[in-house]
């Protein structure tokens, strides 16, 4: 077994001293920003770039995915206990769970998503590492045109899932793709919509963009919208275990959940909110407990919350071995590779293959130290809650403004960032979603190369996309994704006007 | 902005008047563009494709601006917290430009972001983050090297 053996060896690099301490800051850092409202992985990761941009590349990546893992352990605590999810992967987690703690039934609901995080993780990890040589294996044959259909997949279905409609999510991936046309060309040298601005010429930093659309727009939008006084969480009261019972109920939501949620967060089907919902759906169809859905269901807890673990999981499978993130969070993963001059892909299994094996060696152990985080301590992260939301947010602005101009001392990137602050907030108001726009610029400039040099090989001939079946078969997914919606919305529009 | 109450939607009509303007800017650059590929498309191809897109997307909210289903609700917006992000922001910026410095710049920041979530402690926010601005700077600059810009404060030491 290969993969067993380079297992092995991931683990021996993995259990280094360095390496444990990597994790265990990615998984600290990573369940206090899940638990924190207003502050998620893909901010923090974004953040974090800049400041890892001297650190060593195998620790940096094994605590960016610790914060990935531990964002999803952290989302359920708010989630839980107040009611307000700290991450949108955790909004079905609330339905159920903050009903349970109502009912003084906090504890075990807290058990149940924390330990079903546990087991989603563990299962779909081992899943990477067994799909993702498996996937390794198809991609190496993969020619620039299929990139490019598959890049086109994921534009579609990143705009298509997040917001209220396709409309608003492709003009936020217009945006990103917009701006991922500023600087210079790679390929020839051309420079493109530098308005002779200098500090243009490089491009726009994923950083600037990402914190100030995530960050200074969700303050804005936040302090706007007058949400000064939040909830207090409710204390948690009575047995903080799981009773037999309890355990009974879980089990298979858990497994459901994560055979739900690895393979959703594989597909280029854009984050953890798509399988959470899922998940609850089907455990309120199974449950012998029906008449206790909407009153705080256990089940109702344990599948959503093993779902999103597991598509944290899932997504990097295509991040790894194709180097195509499907989350916003794997969007800014994707641009830390970038960052060390490391591209994902097939292959990155050849010539990293230390270091993803050290990485996914990590990603079990984060997994037991987010376990340990998470039952016995949850109180300490409750006390995060705590924290007046003028100093969190003034604090949020603080590490923003730092990771921005750790990235680029300048007073244009600064400007930028206040600018993308003000889109931002405008397209929260408006209910435009925030990540196709990042999906956009890191995933733009890929594509557009993939794209020029399909071309240079048919020699401008944009016919060569069509003749490969693999990737006309991507393309035509990519079509099916983007105009499906629109025909069934306007039959089912049909039908009402007959009635 | 106000909630649109006309019979088409104003916000609608905004943004793809913006994104036709946007398509506009981005087809000059391109027409521009000088550097020829030796083989296929140049870096021209692509302004073009996202200009199309672009053009696209402004007609369909063109369209959508009057039809009755796409109406949208917004909350109202507290146009004052917005204006104290803003001094705070603007504090940031300005200190970074005249050579006030990262701790200055990160004071100011935080203080009047406390001041827009409804704090009225302007001193006491102020000491909180000079404190944790003080923090960061030595965490980061001292520990990881990492460039911060230099002001009077950060030359004390």
């Amino acid at each position: 077994m290969d993969v067993l053996l380079n297992l092995a060896e991931g683990f021996a690099s993995a259990l280094t001293v360095s390496n444990l301490i990597f994790a265990l800051v990615g998984v600290f850092i990573g369940t206090a920003v899940g638990v924190l409202p207003g502050i998620g992985p893909a901010l923090t990761v974004a953040l974090l770039l800049p400041v890892t941009f001297k650190l060593d590349p195998g620790g940096s990546l094994i605590m960016f995915a610790g914060i990935y893992y531990g964002g999803m352990y952290g989302g359920s605590t708010t989630a839980i206990l107040l009611n307000t999810p700290g991450e949108a992967a955790s909004v079905v987690t609330a339905l159920e769970g903050n009903k349970m703690a109502r009912a003084g039934r906090g504890g075990p609901a807290l058990a149940t998503a924390a330990i079903g995080s546990f087991v989603a993780a563990l299962v779909a990890t081992f899943g990477l590492a067994f799909l993702s040589p498996i996937v390794v294996q198809i991609a190496v044959r993969f020619g620039p045109w299929d990139y490019f259909g598959l890049m086109l997949i994921a534009f579609v279905t990143v705009s298509a899932t997040f917001g209220s409609s396709p409309l608003r999510g492709l003009t936020s991936l217009a945006f990103g793709l917009w701006l991922g046309l500023v600087g210079i060309d790679q390929l020839t040298g051309q420079a493109r919509l530098t308005f002779s601005v200098p500090q243009l010429l490089d491009g726009i930093e994923v950083t600037t963009l990402a914190v100030g659309l995530f960050a200074i727009g969700e303050a804005l939008h936040v302090a706007g919208r007058h949400l000064r006084n939040p909830e207090k969480p409710i204390p948690v009261k009575g047995s903080p275990w799981m009773t037999k019972e309890d355990w009974r109920r879980s089990f298979f939501p858990w497994l459901r959940g994560t055979l739900i949620g690895f393979p959703i967060g594989g597909l280029p089907a854009g984050g953890a909110e798509v399988p959470t919902f899922l998940s609850y759906n089907l455990e309120r169809r199974l449950s012998k407990h029906q008449d206790e859905f909407g009153k705080g269901a256990i089940e109702g807890v344990a599948g959503p919350e093993a779902a999103n673990n597991a598509s944290a999981a899932g997504t990097l499978v295509p991040l790894l071995t194709l180097g195509l993130p499907t989350s916003a969070t794997a969007a800014v993963m994707l641009a830390g590779f970038q960052q060390y001059n490391i591209q994902p892909g097939p292959l990155l299994f050849v010539q990293h293959a230390d270091l993803v094996w050290a990485l996914i060696a990590s990603l079990f152990i984060a997994n037991v130290m987010l376990l340990v985080l998470n039952l016995p301590l949850v109180g300490l992260w409750v006390r995060l809650l705590a924290i007046p939301l003028p100093w969190l947010y003034g604090g949020i602005m603080l590490f923003a403004a730092m990771g921005t101009i750790a990235a680029n001392p300048s007073v244009v990137e600064l400007l930028m960032l206040v600018g993308f602050g003000a889109i931002g907030f405008l397209m929260r108001k408006f209910d435009y979603p925030i990540a196709p726009a990042i999906v956009g610029l890191i995933l733009g400039p890929m594509a557009d190369s993939q794209l020029r040099r399909a071309l240079q090989m048919s020699q401008g001939d944009p016919m060569i996309l069509l003749q490969h079946p693999s990737s006309a078969v991507m393309i035509g997914l990519a079509t099916l994704a983007l105009v499906a919606p629109l025909i069934f919305k306007g039959l089912s529009k049909m039908q009402s006007d007959e009635d | 902005m106000e909630t649109p109450s006309r019979s088409f939607n104003g916000l609608y009509v905004i943004v793809g008047v913006a994104l036709l303007a946007v398509a506009a800017i981005t087809i000059w650059d391109a027409s521009t563009m000088r550097i020829r590929a030796q083989y296929g498309v140049g870096a021209d191809a692509a302004s073009y494709l996202v200009a199309g897109f672009l053009i696209l997307l402004a007609a369909g909210h063109l369209v959508g601006a009057f039809r009755k289903s796409d109406e949208l609700e917004t909350e109202p917006t507290d146009w004052r917290a917005i204006g104290w992000i803003g001094v705070a922001l603007t504090g940031l910026v300005g200190s970074i430009g005249l050579g006030g410095g990262f701790i200055l710049g990160s004071t100011l920041l935080f203080a009047f972001t406390a001041r827009a979530f409804g704090r009225k402690a302007l001193l006491v926010d102020l000491l909180i983050g000079i404190v944790l601005a003080f923090l960061v700077y030595l965490l980061f600059h001292g520990l990881l090297t990492l460039h911060l810009p230099e002001g009077p404060l950060e030359r004390l030491f």
